[in-house]
């Protein structure tokens, strides 16, 4: 297998699904020249005048989409882990008997595991989105046919768009949706607040099927998804399970040392005058990000400071922050829970947004960079604050990017982290899989002290004085190598045998995923 | 003889379980499954042969299951299944105490909070101290099943050596004697501060226990002083409290565990606390008169913060310095509610002023204005403001910081 080291050092294969890449240049060093993909001409012509795009059936409108092997599929995950849709798709495709199919999600979860059925049989040739839980395992143990592609939102916003992923056949679950083809997540019984994941899909897939089990007379309004882009629409009996859909990641964590990593991380962000009026901040769902907003509006309230916006992943914390009055805008990039959903739905100050407003590459400007502070998870952080966020420190691939990387361009990046998972360090000499470049990182905060990367020499003046637990990321690593008893043996890979390949946001190969050996 | 013997627990975050089985002959043989194989599995195999080694086992299988355990508690199941097989062997498999850990404590140390921890949740021991509580509690007694009593013995002693109790007064609670005093053998020559004594009724109780741990530090060469505080947890309890708060000179507090003694007297433990008003001023009044610290009973409701934060500053009004904890997030609650007020501080401050004028004078009457200020007022000034520097209320430094306000 021939291939070279790329800019951060890691070591890149020239082919990946035996189409040529590039290695990663360095951040913004990749600019590609050229026009944008485009879909195809249509003319409203040849559609119905009276917009009833209706089919019988999913497998109708996968037929007439002209569904044949080698195809690229898409899918969204706004309904996470209560999707019923995608793995329909497959089902249907493996009757009528179509192989060598790529998917293309915007993200999977354990959910899809019967997916694992069709990458056996050969009706899915390999997945190109995010791979967690046992898709995850699958692909790792090197039993997917192809090589999974892991993209950012905003990088598979830009695959899209510059034509490096053609999307052949997009299928929209829409919560709510007219005959004509626009649609939205704000109602039905399987809302889930919006749709922008599926933005993409729609306007550049050949064929496009919005597929609903709340169908509504024209017009559907708003419409997230415009009609206008839409081939066909189907009915179904439940396209999602409501309780999955808006479940599990939106709990304030309980574990203590995480309401610790959150408070800390609250204090950062004030002591390090990140908290003025006006500024703005982005948290996720996940249990220590949104304890560490619960610490945040404590302390915004005492200073009486309000954000201008906040960047979710909306839950119901993020909404309590707009009812309070302690920021002017939500702008929500997915809705986590029945208050985000309503709220979407209410107020006009909670905005829906997309990759391509948030984090595409290809726009002039995104949002992510205009952020001041962003909170994120990952795996396992380097001493040079390089970060993984995809494999486990066992080579295991279990987590997708989603817009980790994305958001690691805003103006403060941190990431909240234990310092280790039961006997598994967090912070280590170099990380299994390279996500983010440690330039992009500016803070690490764990319970046992808060790094920040020296480059940030500006953070660590304003930080001068502070009583937060102020140490070098060696340090923190040093002790907690002390407790684990040594730094952990290397994972066991097979080094020939490429099982996926993580891109930057451009576009360029940062680094792969290797098989794991048991 | 038995041949085989368990410890531990399966399919617990951050613990293992171990099987040992002794054989005739085929050498040590490990059968290892852990969550973290491919990263630690080397390294479990090369302690768990040491261990073998260690007390002279040549044959033998040895199952591990690991759900990702600390080498502290990996030696400790593995050690506790070799004990339980060969209870004759005497020595232990121990690791050097961590550096962090050789503090001592003084026994008029501030104690407004103790986070109770059960012994045989490594998971919640490895992070206790992170929340900064003046003492951490191992508890080998009530939050311990029965079953596991033994082994838990060893991942306390190991703690107390190998945790970073990070600052915090090492304490362990014991069970009741007889088997409290086997409980001493594993804490004793290990670095604990401070052991609580369980359902204590009488002086004697307390005497048995001082008894048998000075020998031990005797035998173990132990130097520093090991305090010791009683918990009342009966009726009798509470008659006999000034004899048990005074039966040795190595008592540092005198607490009282409300749910076991509203048990005793036979009634429902409420919010108001009526029921156990007369019992909590029993204890406050006998430790003061012996010159120790009272500390009130835990508040159970973990949820209710500000049932926490009333409760607290109930047992501060009442004269207690401190409360027990069972949940990392009571303890900033607790510290906010014992800290001392604005006005109580700046009294206090006007008093060890006079105090110093009165020193600087040669005079043994401490006088604010036209009033006398008698001894135990002064020394109660001295402790808030000394609890006062500790919470950061105000600097170690205010005299000078004060006198410098007042030039601007």
């Amino acid at each position: 297998m021939k291939g070279k080291i790329n800019a951060a050092g890691r070591w890149v294969p020239e082919k990946i699904n035996d189409k040529p890449v590039i290695p990663f240049r360095g951040i913004g060093g990749y600019v590609p020249k050229g026009r944008k993909a485009a879909p195809p001409i249509v003319s409203c012509a040849k559609y119905p005048r009276n917009g009833n795009k209706v089919v019988s059936s999913l497998r109708e409108a996968l037929k007439r989409s002209g569904l044949k092997k080698g195809m690229t599929i898409s899918s969204h995950h706004h309904f996470r882990d209560g999707d019923k849709v995608a793995n329909k798709v497959f089902d249907i495709a493996a009757e009528i008997g179509v192989k060598n199919l790529r998917w293309f999600p915007s993200a999977s979860f354990p959910c899809h595991e019967p997916i694992i059925e069709h990458l056996e049989s050969g009706v899915i040739h390999h997945i190109e989105g995010s791979m967690n839980g046992p898709l995850g395992e699958f692909c790792s143990r090197g039993r997917m046919r192809g090589q999974g592609v892991l993209r950012s939102h905003g990088g598979r916003y830009r695959s899209v768009q510059d034509g490096e992923v053609h999307i052949d056949i997009a299928v929209i679950a829409a919560p709510t949706a007219d005959p004509f083809g626009n649609a939205n997540g704000l109602f039905g019984k399987s809302a889930c607040g919006l749709l922008g994941f599926a933005l993409a899909d729609s306007q550049y897939a050949d064929k496009v099927i919005v597929v609903t089990d709340n169908l509504v007379p024209f017009p559907c309004v708003p419409w997230q998804i415009h009609g206008n882009y839409v081939d066909y629409v189907v009915v179904m009996d439940e396209i999602g399970d409501p309780s999955k859909i808006i479940s599990g990641t939106t709990q304030i964590t309980r574990s203590p040392a995480r309401l610790l990593i959150a408070e800390y991380v609250a204090r950062f962000i004030k002591e390090a005058g990140i908290m003025r009026d006006g500024f703005s901040f982005q948290a996720g769902a996940g249990g220590t990000a949104l304890a560490f907003v619960n610490y945040l509006k404590e302390f915004m309230k005492e200073a009486n400071v309000k954000a201008r916006f906040v960047r979710g992943g909306s839950t119901k914390y993020l909404v309590e922050l707009l009812e309070e009055g302690l920021t002017d805008y939500i702008l929500d990039g997915q809705t986590f829970d029945l208050d985000g959903i309503r709220s979407m739905r209410e107020n006009l100050n909670h905005v829906n947004t997309s990759p391509f407003t948030s984090y595409n590459y290809h726009g002039k400007g995104n949002f992510a960079s205009m952020v001041d502070a962003v909170v994120l998870g990952a795996t396992e952080i380097d001493v040079n604050f390089n970060a993984n966020v995809v494999t486990h420190s066992d080579g295991m691939l279990l987590h997708g990017i989603g817009g980790w990387q994305d958001c690691l361009l805003s103006k403060c990046s941190i990431l909240a982290v234990p310092s280790f998972r039961d006997r598994i360090p967090v912070i280590v000499d170099r990380v299994t899989t390279l996500c983010g470049p440690g330039e992009l990182i500016d803070v690490v905060v764990t319970e046992k002290g808060i790094a920040v990367n020296p480059r940030r020499k500006d953070l660590l003046k304003a930080l001068k004085g502070s009583s937060l637990p102020i140490r070098s990321v060696r340090e923190i690593k040093e002790e907690v190598e002390k407790i684990c008893g040594g730094a952990p043996a290397p994972p066991e890979v097979d080094k020939k045998h490429v099982v996926a390949a993580v891109q930057w946001v451009d576009g360029t190969i940062i680094d792969v995923v290797y098989k794991v050996i048991d | 003889m038995i041949d085989r013997a368990e410890a531990g627990k399966k399919e617990t975050a951050s613990d293992c379980w171990v099987r040992l089985e002794i054989k005739k002959k085929g050498g040590i043989k490990i059968d290892l499954k852990s969550k973290v194989k491919s990263l630690y599995g080397e390294a479990i195999r090369t302690t768990a042969e040491q261990i073998m080694n260690f007390f002279d086992i040549e044959n033998a299988l040895l199952l591990i299951e690991d759900s990702g355990s600390l080498p502290f508690v990996l030696t400790a199941r593995i050690e506790a299944a070799v004990k339980k097989i060969f209870p004759q062997k005497k020595k232990e498999f121990l690791k050097p105490f961590i550096p962090q850990n050789l503090y001592q404590v003084k026994r008029d140390r501030p104690r407004r909070s103790r986070l109770y921890v059960p012994g045989d949740q490594p998971r919640l021991i490895i992070n206790a101290g992170l929340y900064q509580p003046d003492g951490i509690i191992l508890d080998l007694e009530d939050s311990v099943a029965p079953a596991e009593k033994e082994s838990v013995r060893f991942i306390v002693r190991n703690a107390l050596r190998e945790v970073d109790f990070l600052g915090a007064e090492r304490m362990v609670r014991i069970n009741q004697l007889p088997l409290g005093a086997k409980d001493l053998e594993f804490i004793v020559p290990h670095g604990v501060h401070t052991i609580l004594i369980p359902k204590c009724e009488d002086e004697e109780t307390v005497k048995d226990v001082d008894t048998y741990v000075q020998s031990l530090r005797l035998r173990n060469k132990v130097k520093h002083e090991v305090y010791l505080m009683p918990i009342i947890e009966s009726a009798l309890g509470v008659v006999n409290a000034h004899k048990i708060a005074a039966a040795s000179p190595n008592n540092v507090a005198l607490t009282i565990g409300l749910e076991d003694f509203t048990a005793d007297i036979g009634v429902e433990r409420t919010l108001e606390g009526k029921e156990s008003y007369l019992a909590r001023l029993q204890v406050v009044l006998a430790a003061r008169a012996a010159g120790i610290q009272p500390i009130d009973s835990v508040f159970s409701d973990v949820a209710d913060e500000q049932g926490l934060r009333a409760s607290s500053l109930e047992a501060k009004s009442l004269g207690f310095e401190g409360k027990g904890c069972i949940h990392p997030g009571q303890i900033k609650v607790v510290h906010e509610a014992f800290a001392p007020s604005e006005t109580e501080i700046e009294r206090a401050k006007k008093i060890y002023l006079a105090l110093e004028k009165a020193q600087k004078k040669k005079s043994g009457v401490v006088a604010l204005g036209s009033k006398m200020v008698d001894p135990p007022v002064v020394k109660r000034a001295e402790r808030i403001l000394k609890l006062a520097i500790q919470n950061k209320q105000i600097s170690a430094n205010w005299k000078k910081e004060d006198k410098d306000e007042r030039k601007d």
